[in-house]
């Protein structure tokens, strides 16, 4: 097992260097440059500038440079917002995108897997059906349409819960305040949400029908300690297998949340600085995320051989 | 007398998309205490459904009508709760399949103790230790250890014993078993029933046993009911159904049953020399852990034989003994890369070792081969004619769509299938019609050699038995050789003029078909030939069994080879050399036999 | 036992076997799901290619008179009515049905193109993985296992911005990013047949190597390709959506249901129809299409599900 996580970390590392590569010569052989929008500068002061940042060595001496700072732990400094470094910025984004992202995801696997479960255990009745009917619209509905209807009702016109009537906010981070949370995860999760219960039905009413489920009740196991005890485990390999697809997933949507919920993660300032030709900026968001999507399916594979013992990682 | 189970006019159904469909009509049957009731009949007899009906067990498609009384209580449509008091307690269960049929994840101990846990008022520490025991009981070594250890970490047979040690660790009254040996080698379906036999013996607990296979039955059972088709044909004392058989049905199972007391009559053999096999070795490379060199195993490891025009030479091992693999590298059709081929193979006088691709593939019109799966060998996306025409049209394509057509109608006609079934898809085909389907395949290009791969292994005996015999006739027709490849040594008795036996990728013994089966000289052909059950109740029970004691090592343990030559497990590397002890009977040298 | 040539021939025909394919086609028919979500697509499908002759209106004619005003059937709360604007009108008082029309030709064909990118790429990619196998196969499937890492997302994004708005492009990019999944899904598929006994038996048969790839291996790798498609269809269609919703896709005068619907999300409060006619068009696509993958799936694996 340690062995294996050595040389998964050690496979980590080539994939980072092609990602960075392909980022930072994508970014530089297009059109356009960092400080093509501001105002016409004296040629003089432009090249101080690009001298500052660099920017006037040969494309590959800079590619150099880049990769020696990044060796260092360096992502450099961002070349729109001038008074800081990308890691500063990062480190002030990350953290709420982390929350969204990690919120959103426990509760889709917590839900999803429980109305999938609760359709398999109820299998071509009614609970079956409207859950999968439910399932179908919530994979079909993009959350740009999902936001703005929950923030209409939830945020404009208000809930009554327990005769108080309250609106949840639908803008701004609050300091991770938890209401404040509420409407974009849950913005962030429905569709997961499906995408989990329509995967856990499918494993479910696979191994509930497998022979070792049939040995089980041979030996007078009641049910509900034959789908907690013998299914539930087998069943949910795929969702571990469906965790890198899906962090795929959560950070697309997140882009969108954030946006659209004035959230300052990474993912809104990743589209600016897109935008902004912000090289910096760019990778070291790219970074960011590509190290988080290998970690987590790092996570996945293990937990996919603690799960099913057959599994050997070498 | 009150029986202690008693079935009354049950009748099973499945609700299927193509409308409802009887698994089993009207049976009734019963099993007094201490009694071994064996139920015997082919695939889609409806005889594993019965029981499954009986106690609850169906699919969910699936429905029981009737009554079924268990100590004189009515368990039929029972609740969930009462089923679930008696399942796994009283009444309990042993599937075929034990690989399937124990859950992947929960440690074999946690299995056990599960069942008894669940039945009886027991701590975890007393659970744990009687389940121990109980491993012990069933004859598996270090049962501490292997409680720890997951299902997919034994072998067939010992999952086997501990689905047995599961269904005895709660003192029931009645244990059903379904097809409790089908998947297991001989020498461990000899061990296997020995344990069920001890637990009637010494318990005292009712049995009832299915199987499709007459011999286990024959052993086993004190009374019998054969089934077909959902009903039963014919019941009665065990004695009575094999000695005095009424149905025509039951005579005609009893008929095919392979046996190891007949030789079939063999076409003669001309000295003429088609192939020549010498010191064939095999090795597939094994991923090793971190850091760790590749190990290889040796599939095939020094093998030499030679086959004459005529002749039949049949290639006995059970799993492992890598008689696949020597078939598919006789005919050169191992993926290159993947494995490492020592020795030489001369057919006909031509070294295929130097034959390139082309020559090689013109050279496949002579020999051809039937393998095991009748369906999985056939492209279910084609028809069968095709199928068929697939060597013609590969071999030879100058051949015109008509030619083609009318020798694929002729070889169905002549494997006895209807021709007018040439757009025919295999899923539309029996068993038996699809494996017919095969041999006309293999016999188009009209071949010198055919190598028969476990062809009849995956078919019920009656079918097994026509085909064998369609594979003798059509022998005799064409003076064609047969490799005959076998776990059974009673299909092989039929076919064989001479027999070689396979252990871990190496030959033990090779003779002629009389020599082998009147005089063994292996232990281990011993062993194989004891634990060949035949249909004859009497003699079942009065036979004292050779049985191997313990599992098939791995064939990655260097020491494996050394099994029957203890006497030389001082030098690990040393392989057991073959010995001309009668004319030609060969014997790998092995201990005297106690 | 054969009679005459003629009458082998009509018996031949008399019973004709059932292919696989045949009998998946007899399930999806019985799906009555499936079939209502082939009708509605066809019918999408139609409409948005006569979109020009189903509307008095110019897609890309604006009316001062006219902006933001509501069907005149509408119940909801509206500033304004259009009469004959059967949907309404948008921002510039173009009319909405029209331009919902315009959006499903664009949506859909992003869908149809960028899939069959996908398509085509990851089935040659994957084939030639499964079946060379070995090295090439353990190498080719490591470079798709590093592009699986990729936050492939940003790279459109990337590609989006920096090269303008480029409709090839966008189709090329969506494109490569479906491929991966297309190529692990082919590769499997090649592995799992090639290791099957009817290969081994054709190859006993003396068939040549790209005969087997031709006859057996595609036939039977058919199925799965077929189900992954329809269900890549709508997934392409909602990243197509993502990318307008950010301002990176198609240019006006042009347009596309992502960009309507981002443009009705931002009114819904005034103006609720400018959000609902989009959004329900493309929720019934994407509802057509992934009724129709389940459908397709359950036919041609028939197991009760």
């Amino acid at each position: 097992m340690l062995g294996y996580a050595f040389r998964r970390l050690l496979g980590a590392i080539p994939t980072l260097f092609i990602i960075v590569t392909l980022t930072f010569f994508m970014m530089r052989l297009a059109p356009g440059g960092p400080f093509d929008s501001e105002r016409r500068l004296p040629p003089e002061v432009e090249a101080n500038v690009m001298a500052a940042y660099n920017l006037d060595k040969p494309l590959v001496a800079q590619y150099g440079d880049y990769l020696v700072k990044l060796a260092q732990g360096d992502l450099g400094p961002s070349f729109k917002n001038k008074d800081f470094t990308v890691a500063q910025l990062i480190g002030a984004g990350l953290p709420v995108s982390l929350t969204l992202g990690l919120a959103a995801m426990t509760l889709a696997l917590l839900v999803g897997s429980l109305l999938g479960t609760w359709a398999a255990l109820r299998q071509n009745r009614w609970q079956d059906y409207s859950v999968m009917t439910v399932a179908m619209v919530g994979v079909t509905i993009p959350s740009f349409v999902t936001a703005p209807i929950l923030t209409l009702i939830f945020g404009v016109y208000g809930i009554r819960l327990f005769g108080i009537e309250f609106t949840l906010p639908v803008s701004g981070w609050g300091g991770g305040a938890l209401p404040n949370l509420v409407l974009p995860v849950i913005t962030l999760s429905l569709l997961q949400i499906a995408v989990v219960a329509r995967l856990t039905r499918g494993s479910m009413v696979e191994v509930l029908r497998s022979n070792y489920v049939r040995t089980a009740r041979a030996k007078g196991v009641p049910e509900h300690r034959i789908v907690l005890r013998h299914a539930l485990r087998a069943a949910s390999l795929p969702l571990v297998s469906y965790a890198g697809p899906a962090t795929a997933g959560i950070l697309t949507g997140s882009l969108i949340v954030e946006q659209i919920f004035g959230l300052p993660g990474i993912g809104r300032y990743f589209v600016m600085a897109a935008l902004d030709r912000d090289y910096t900026m760019v990778m070291g968001v790219i970074i960011v995320y590509a190290t988080l999507v290998i970690v987590l399916n790092f996570v996945a594979d293990m937990l996919y051989a603690i799960l099913d013992p057959r599994v050997r990682l070498t | 007398m009150s029986k202690l189970l008693e079935i009354t006019d049950l009748d099973i159904r499945f609700d299927t998309p193509d409308g409802e469909v009887y698994a089993v009509k009207n049976i009734s049957l019963a099993i007094g205490a201490g009694e071994c009731l064996g139920v015997v009949g082919e695939s889609g007899s409806g005889k594993s459904q019965l029981f499954l009906g009986a106690f609850g067990l169906l699919a969910a498609n699936g429905s029981a009508t009737g009554s079924v009384r268990f100590r004189g209580e009515e368990i039929l449509g029972a609740s969930a709760k009462r089923l679930n008091a008696i399942r796994g307690g009283a009444v309990t269960m042993i599937f075929q399949d034990p690989l399937t049929a124990l859950t992947p994840h929960m440690t074999v101990g946690r299995q056990i103790t599960e069942a008894l846990v669940t039945h009886r008022k027991v701590g975890r520490a007393e659970a744990i230790a009687r389940a121990t025991e109980m491993l012990d009981y069933v004859r598996i070594p270090e049962a501490a250890r292997r409680m720890k250890q997951y299902p997919h970490e034994l072998s067939g047979g010992m999952r086997q014993r501990v689905m047995i040690a599961i269904a005895t660790i709660t003192g029931p009254d009645l244990i059903i078993a379904d097809e409790p040996t089908t998947a297991l080698d001989v020498t461990v379906q000899a061990q296997i029933l020995e344990i069920l036999r001890t637990l009637k013996e010494e318990k005292q607990t009712a049995l009832a046993l299915v199987s499709h296979d007459m011999g286990v039955i024959a052993g086993m059972a004190d009374q019998v009911q054969v089934m077909r088709r959902g009903e039963i044909v014919e019941s009665g004392p065990v004695d009575e159904i094999f000695y005095t058989p009424q149905a025509d049905y039951t005579r005609m199972l009893l008929a095919a049953v392979p046996r190891l007391d007949r030789a079939g009559d063999l076409p003669p053999t001309s000295s003429e020399t088609l192939l020549q096999v010498n010191d064939l070795t095999v090795t597939f490379p094994i991923k090793g852990a971190l850091f760790q060199k590749p190990r290889e195993l040796r599939a095939v490891d020094g093998v030499s034989f030679d086959l004459k025009k005529g002749e039949t030479l049949g290639i006995v091992g059970e799993s492992g003994s890598g008689k696949s693999t020597l078939a598919r590298a006789v005919l050169k059709l191992l993926p290159a890369g993947l494995a490492g081929e020592g020795g030489r193979i001369v057919w006909m006088g031509r070294d295929l070792g130097e034959a390139g691709k082309a020559e090689l593939r013109q050279l496949r019109s002579d020999f051809q081969i039937v393998f095991q799966d009748p369906l999985a060998s056939l492209d279910p996306r084609m028809p069968v004619g095709q199928s068929i025409a697939e060597p013609l049209q590969a071999l030879e394509p100058h051949l015109s769509r008509e030619k083609v057509r009318a020798r694929v109608r002729a070889m169905m006609d002549r494997v006895d299938l209807d021709p007018a079934w040439i757009n025919r898809y295999p899923h539309e085909l029996s068993g038996g019609q699809n494996q017919r389907v095969g041999i006309a395949r293999a016999m188009i290009l009209s071949p010198r050699m055919v190598v028969c791969d476990e062809a009849v292994s995956a078919l019920d005996v009656s079918i097994q038995a026509e085909i064998v015999a369609l594979i003798g006739e059509l022998q005799k027709e064409t003076g064609l050789s047969l490799l005959f490849i076998s776990h059974d040594l009673a299909v092989v008795r039929r076919l064989c003029h001479r027999v070689m036996v396979l252990y871990l990728g190496r030959v033990v013994e090779l003779a002629g078909g009389e020599s082998l089966y009147r005089k063994p000289r292996h232990p281990y052909t011993r062993a194989l030939l004891s634990a060949v059950l035949t249909p004859d109740p009497k003699a079942e029970r009065a036979r004292t069994r050779t049985l191997l004691t313990g599992d098939t090592p791995s064939p990655l343990d260097p020491k494996a080879q050394l099994r029957f030559l203890k006497s030389k497990l001082a030098d690990e590397s040393y392989r057991p050399r073959l010995v001309e002890e009668a004319p030609g009977h060969f014997v790998a040298e092995h201990d005297a036999i106690s | 036992m054969i009679g005459s040539a003629a009458k082998t021939e009509a018996l031949e025909r008399a019973v004709k076997g059932r292919s696989l394919g045949m009998d998946a086609w007899v399930r999806l028919k019985r799906n009555r799901a499936a079939m209502a979500a082939i009708t509605v697509l066809t019918l999408m499908t139609l409409m948005a290619i006569f979109a020009p002759f189903l509307s008095p209106f110019r897609y890309d004619a604006i009316n001062y008179d006219l902006v933001t005003c509501a069907p005149s059937w509408w119940p909801g709360p509206s500033s304004c009515i259009a009469p004959g604007h059967i949907f309404g009108t948008d921002a510039v008082g173009r009319d909405l049905f029209v331009r919902v029309l315009y959006g499903a030709r664009m949506s859909l064909a992003v869908g149809l193109v960028a899939t069959l990118v996908s398509l085509v790429i990851g089935v040659i990619y994957g084939a030639v993985a499964g079946y060379v196998g070995g090295r090439t196969d353990a190498l080719m499937m490591r470079a798709v296992d590093i592009l699986y890492s990729l936050p492939f997302i940003f790279f459109v994004i990337i590609l989006m911005v920096l090269f303008e708005r480029n409709l090839i492009l966008l189709f090329v990019a969506v494109g490569a990013v479906e491929w991966l999944t297309m190529a692990r899904i082919v590769r499997g598929q090649t592995l799992s047949i090639k290791q099957k006994e009817f290969v081994e038996a054709a190859r006993a048969a003396g068939v040549s190597g790209f005969g087997i790839v031709r006859r057996h291996i595609i036939p039977n790798a058919v199925g799965p390709v077929v189900v992954y498609v329809t269900l890549t269809v709508p997934a392409v269609i909602l990243t197509e959506s993502f990318l307008s919703f950010l301002g990176l896709g198609v240019q006006e005068p042009l347009t596309s249901w992502g960009t309507l619907i981002s443009e009705g999300a931002a009114q819904m409060e005034t103006a609720t129809w400018t959000l609902v006619f989009p959004a329900l068009f493309m929720a019934a696509t994407l509802f057509c299409f992934n009724f129709i993958g389940d459908g397709l799936r359950d036919a041609l694996d028939p197991r009760d599900r």
